[in-house]
């Protein structure tokens, strides 16, 4: 159910999110900053503008769903799960350690809000599929599956396998969200295996397809909002972000994509993040 | 009776059945190969609630855990070499890690594919389902057991592997055969030499039993269908009264049941074992029954390898 989305709530989220990611990975001493922080405004406009969801009901029935394909981002979500209220914020400070209801990679069995557990690359997408395939068997016309991917992952087949059948089954309740920032572990992802022109091959695959700044948050809630029900086809926002947005020495850098920050470095980035000005 | 029919065509058949008794939460999938799976019966009864991914097994895994998170219970085709090799990922990592309800139902298992060869000629699914942490192993060895263990699937929570095949076998279990999961079924009682099989192999150590007691030897068998949970009590139960024990399998002698009990026979109750499955090659073309004999899983292959414990 669309309503006015307030920019201004969301912008605060994405602040209280990047805090939230450099804090929890400090005290964690490993996990993944980079591709948390350039998705945080696309994950603060879906939770807290655009999403019809309730952290009191995690699995109400009419609940927009939410697949984080990129399960290596976790830390942007658990942020978002907490701040929404899905469970207590001082969970954050346990990810990654044994025993807690926060790991590594999203996983179902442990995390309220976490629909389904992923972690390995390319699989999110078809996850997506199925449920939205069950929810058009169940009548439910309202609920739409947000996904979101990395643009490396772009690499793995099985995104295309994916992209074939939501276009096949026209399914138009999914909503695929590339957090397009350019960069991958071994380098660009244009020098490694180019992945551009993104929108252009999920049109070519029977897609809808835009691109938006993946930092102006004005401009991803009216991507998301526009996203629905697009005459038989799913639609994919390629969201043109930075890897380490928020924090000026992460920024654009691979070694950031799985390197936790030290206590020092988090006081540092904290202090930066709560200056920021969108 | 269920006699030459093939543990396959129990697949769309089951799953129509349990349709029509009511459940509304059944969806199947395929990729491209529904006809040959049974599922294409399924999707004629049941258009709405049957999807083909067409050749994209990954896909076919990844939509069915999607499903069933959202409650539905998906059972999946196509063949046993593709849905378990092809799409491994997604069985380990979104299936049994989420506990999801899929059911992974692939046909074509075993040499008797025949004349497609070493490439279709799954030899390995057992084992690779088998250490999956949340997956239970199911090896039907006949139509009735197949229609049980579909039935199982269905009613149970969770991930399953049903292993299923091409060729008409002749009847094991009687039309009114209750699967019940985890449990091995003593079905000839012997005293020198037990026999544990699972699918197509059953009926051969049924019929090698009859070969050994010609020779005044006395066989205990018993069908291992569900191969994860393994029914050890039962097992190490009946190597204790006979110490020879012989596993069969259309599968490699490496991660099947052979292995299952030998795991559970070494911690237990160390007996001399003869493993009788195939010997850590790949399948090769031929005529399904011709495969037996060249794999060496014919009714007395078994006998010989109990004939083999007992004199050494």
């Amino acid at each position: 159910m669309q309503q006015a989305a307030d920019i201004t709530r969301i912008e605060q989220a994405a602040r209280t999110l990047r805090c939230d990611i450099v804090e929890m990975l400090a005290e964690a001493g490993s996990g993944h900053p980079g591709g948390s922080l350039s998705a945080a405004d696309i994950v603060a406009a879906l939770y807290f503008g655009v999403m019809d969801h309730d952290p009191a009901q995690p699995k109400m029935p009419t609940r927009d769903r939410f697949i984080l394909s990129k399960g290596h981002a976790a830390p942007v979500l658990y942020a978002a799960l907490a701040e929404a209220g899905y469970f207590p914020r001082e969970q954050l400070k346990t990810l990654r350690k044994l025993g807690s209801m926060l790991q590594g990679h999203p996983d179902s069995n442990k995390t309220p809000g976490v629909e389904v557990s992923t972690g390995s690359l390319g699989n999110g997408l078809a996850i997506a599929n199925g449920i939205a395939l069950a929810l058009r068997m169940d009548d439910n016309t309202t609920s739409r599956v947000f996904c979101l991917l990395g643009d490396g992952e772009l690499q793995e087949g099985l995104v295309w396998e994916a992209a074939m059948f939501a276009a096949q089954q026209r399914l138009e309740n999914v909503i695929a969200i590339v957090d397009h920032n350019g960069l991958q572990i071994d380098g660009p992802v244009a020098e490694i295996v180019a992945v551009d022109p993104v929108a252009e091959k999920f049109r070519a695959f029977g897609w809808e397809a835009m691109n938006c700044d993946g930092h102006d948050v004005r401009a991803v809630v009216t991507a998301l909002q526009g996203a629905s029900g697009h005459h038989g086809k799913p639609t994919v926002i390629v969201a043109d972000t930075v890897k380490g947005r928020g924090v000026s020495f992460m920024e654009d850098r691979c070694e950031w994509h799985g390197v936790a920050p030290t206590a020092e470095q988090a006081a540092s980035a904290i202090a930066e993040i709560e200056q920021m000005q969108d | 009776m269920a006699d030459k029919r093939a543990t396959r065509e129990a697949f769309g058949e089951t799953l129509i059945e349990l349709a029509r008794e009511g459940r509304d939460d059944i969806v199947a999938l395929d990729a491209d190969l529904a006809k040959s799976t049974t599922t294409a019966k399924f999707a004629a009864a049941f258009p709405g609630r049957f999807f083909d991914v067409g050749i994209a097994e990954a896909n076919m895994i990844d939509t069915a855990a999607g499903l069933a998170a959202e409650g539905k219970t998906a059972f999946t085709g196509s063949f046993a070499v593709f849905a378990t090799g092809r799409a491994y990922d997604q069985v380990r990592n979104t299936v049994c890690y989420s506990d999801l309800s899929v059911k992974i139902c692939p046909t074509h298992a075993g040499v008797t594919v025949g004349p497609d060869g070493g490439s279709h000629q799954m030899l390995e699914d057992i084992a690779l389902m088998r250490v999956l942490p949340r997956m239970r192993v199911l090896v039907p060895a006949d139509f009735n057991a197949a229609r049980g263990a579909i039935r199982v699937a269905a009613s149970t929570p969770g991930p399953f592997y049903v292993r299923l095949g091409r060729a008409t076998l002749p009847a094991v279990h009687p039309d009114d055969f209750v699967f019940e999961l985890g449990r091995a079924y003593v079905l000839r009682e012997g005293a020198d030499v037990t026999l544990v099989a699972c699918g197509v192999m059953v009926e051969r150590a049924l019929a090698a039993a009859e070969l050994l007691a010609a020779e005044g030897v006395s066989a205990e068998v018993i069908d291992a269908a569900t191969v994860k949970p393994l029914d050890a009590d039962t097992i190490v139960g009946s190597a204790a009264k006979t110490g020879a024990v012989v596993a069969c399998e259309e599968h490699s002698i490496i991660g099947g049941l052979g292995s299952a009990v030998a795991e559970v026979l070494g911690e237990r109750q160390p007996t001399k074992l003869a493993r009788v499955g195939v010997r850590d090659t790949f399948g090769t073309s031929g005529d399904p029954e011709e495969l037996m004999r060249y794999f060496g899983l014919t009714a007395a292959d078994v006998a010989e390898a109990a004939r083999g414990l007992l004199r050494g």
